[in-house]
């Protein structure tokens, strides 16, 4: 009779893998967020100062009753009021931030539209036949495309219309004080700008917001036509509501991917430094990403300083885009069935 | 409207078949009124109909009618084409891209496999009723009230009466009346389907479709439903389509029988049970197979 001597050997083995597995997972992981409170923690020491008034602060909290400020006295407001300069103390992100606002503007009021409406077309209206399925392909390969290919794009067919009206003409809508002017060929302009980077999120949105159509059950567009509501109708009133959340949450993830993008407007020409707001949609802009590479690349620790302290109201700003989708998502996901 | 009970002579087995006890055929409690009304049109008259999906044969060469105000059951083991036979009722199938269909197929003497047919006025006229309730996610009121105002505009004091008289038609106005406005997802399944029964009413249609209304609830509501659909049809045409035969012999007053995409057997619902003509008619009754 054989003595009963622990565990078979294949159960040790199999223990120590699954182990030796859960470790391995643990330290991807701790190395992705240390990596990631390196950066927050480098970013925030190096630029924090430069927005945030230290001295304000303290004198808030350790100095006497008469020191202390409302906490609008603590926020450095140069930094986002004045434009870049020569001199570190007096420069601020005021081009860039309202730059970026425009461009960024323009891109989600043409991007969401066309974006969105495609999206119904593709999956409600339009036949399941070879045609379509090859559009669907080419739509899914384009979001993979570097986005510097879309700026190229976006020079020929924004900034140069083809030639079609030479290097400059005097086709214009408007007058330069009004915001809408508008002069054919676009140029360097923030219309193009925004223009190129609806280019770059497009295939994104569409395809989120298929997906998010596809998400509502099929019974609830049944009930709708055995009713005697026609496609449209069905659409309008219950799929679309229905796939709405999906679809926010899609857009405002897009939106924020335009927030970042620099290489587009790099092959577009876009100025890194720039001293004037844009005032129509012919202005001259830049956008917050150029203004860091700008700074970052100066040899005065100062305006590297600058630049950390401009990431992190890039990281704000993106922050706070996906927490709105994250909200989004949590608060109006019902569920449909 | 009487409702008969007739005792039913169990069928003997067929010498030579294995010795399993059959169940006794179900209870036919719905009197074949049939007998009683004048003949008048029946409402939804198939002649020939075959239908196919893609190159697969569904349907092939159906004749059946749905009478004028009387419960019509369509039985038969699954996959045997009942539900398609339904869809096509109400062009339903339209949202299959390779079903097609040929043959005759009436509404009232209107063809509805016509080309120019307007798809959207028939559904109006036929409603359908689905297996697992779906309503929508808006209030009771809203679910109620979204058939009429895809139709037309209607004022507030209007449509408020449309609905009332939609749930109560429904039964289910007592359970809902004091919260018109919560969501509709809140009410129990059985609730849900009476919802959409309601829903199906309200836009005012002549025939009523269901395709296996009570196979997701409970017995409970089940009974509640075949309760409402025992007085529905006073005032609509009503076609079933069920997997339950106990439910067809309770609520139908005709009942069709079909097999692998062929019409079998169509009678009276009392008749078919009791007396089937046909041998398979007689062996899914008795639950040899299905």
């Amino acid at each position: 009779m054989k003595a009963d001597r622990g565990l078979p050997a294949s159960a040790v083995k199999r223990a120590v893998l699954n182990r030796g597995f859960l470790v391995f997972c643990l330290a991807a992981t701790s190395l992705a967020v240390v990596i990631l409170a390196v950066l927050i923690i480098s970013i925030t020491v190096k630029g924090l100062p430069w927005i945030v008034d230290g001295a304000a602060v303290k004198a808030t909290f350790y100095g006497t009753s008469a020191d202390a400020g409302s906490w609008k006295q603590w926020i450095r407001w140069e930094f986002f009021t004045e434009y870049a300069s020569r001199k570190a103390k007096s420069a601020g992100i005021l081009a860039p931030l309202l730059g970026s606002i425009w461009a960024v503007a323009i891109c989600a009021i043409v991007a969401l539209p066309l974006g969105v409406g495609t999206a119904i077309y593709l999956e409600e209206f339009a036949p399941k036949n070879r045609v379509t399925r090859y559009i669907e392909t080419n739509i899914r390969n384009l979001s993979g495309v570097p986005s510097i290919v879309y700026g190229i794009l976006g020079l020929t067919a924004f900034a140069r219309m083809f030639g079609v009206f030479g290097r400059d003409s005097n086709f214009v809508i408007g007058t330069p004080e009004d915001w809408y002017y508008i002069h054919f060929p676009f140029g360097q302009s923030v219309l193009t700008g925004g223009l190129t980077l609806m280019l770059v999120i497009l295939p994104i949105i569409i395809i989120s917001s298929q997906e998010a159509f596809r998400s509502v059950p099929k019974s609830m567009r049944e009930a709708s036509l055995a009713m005697g509501a026609t496609k449209w109708q069905t659409v309008w009133n219950i799929t679309q509501p229905a796939a709405l959340p999906m679809i926010l949450t899609g857009a405002i993830l897009a939106i924020s991917r335009a927030v970042g993008e620099a290489a587009p407007l790099l092959v577009l020409g876009v100025p890194l430094f720039i001293t004037s707001k844009p005032e129509n949609l012919m202005s001259d802009f830049t956008v917050l990403p150029f203004q860091i590479f700008n700074w970052a690349g100066r040899p005065q620790d100062d305006f590297r300083e600058l630049a950390a302290a401009a990431i992190i109201v890039l990281l704000i700003v993106l922050l706070s885009f996906n927490a709105i989708a994250v909200l989004i998502r949590q608060r109006l996901h019902r569920p449909l069935t | 409207m009487k409702r008969g009970t007739s005792m039913t002579t169990p069928i003997p087995p067929t010498p030579g078949a294995p010795a399993r006890v059959a169940p006794p055929p179900p209870q036919v409690t719905r009197h074949s009124a049939s007998a009683e009304k004048p003949s008048v049109a029946p409402a939804i008259t198939v002649r020939g109909l075959s239908s196919w999906y893609g190159a697969f044969q569904a349907l092939h060469d159906i004749t059946v009618d749905a009478r004028q105000r009387e419960v019509t059951a369509f039985i038969g083991p699954s996959g045997c084409g009942k539900s398609t036979l339904l869809r096509w009722m109400n062009r339903m199938n339209d949202t299959i891209p390779s079903a097609r269909a040929e043959g005759g197929l009436h509404l009232h003497g209107q063809d509805l496999l016509a080309r120019g047919i307007d798809v959207v006025e028939l559904r109006r006229r036929v409603g359908m009723v689905f297996q697992k309730p779906n309503p929508f996610p808006k209030s009771i009121y809203d679910n109620v009230a979204y058939g009429p105002r895809l139709h037309r505009r209607m004022n507030r004091s209007d449509l408020d009466s449309l609905v009332e008289e939609a749930l109560k038609a429904a039964a289910l106005w007592n359970e809902v009346k004091d919260r018109l406005k919560a969501s509709a997802l809140g009410l129990s399944g059985g609730q849900q389907q009476r919802l959409c029964i309601a829903r199906a009413i309200a836009v005012g249609p002549e025939v009523l479709l269901m395709d296996e209304p009570c196979s997701a609830l409970d017995p409970r509501s089940t009974a509640a439903i075949e309760e409402l659909i025992s007085q529905l049809v006073e005032a609509y045409t009503i076609v079933i389509v069920t997997h339950n035969m106990q439910q067809a012999a309770r609520v139908s007053d005709r009942t069709a029988f079909f097999f692998e995409g062929r019409l079998v057997e169509c009678d009276d619902t009392e008749r078919i049970f009791t007396r089937p003509t046909h041998k398979q008619t007689e062996d899914y009754i008795t639950g040899r197979f299905g």
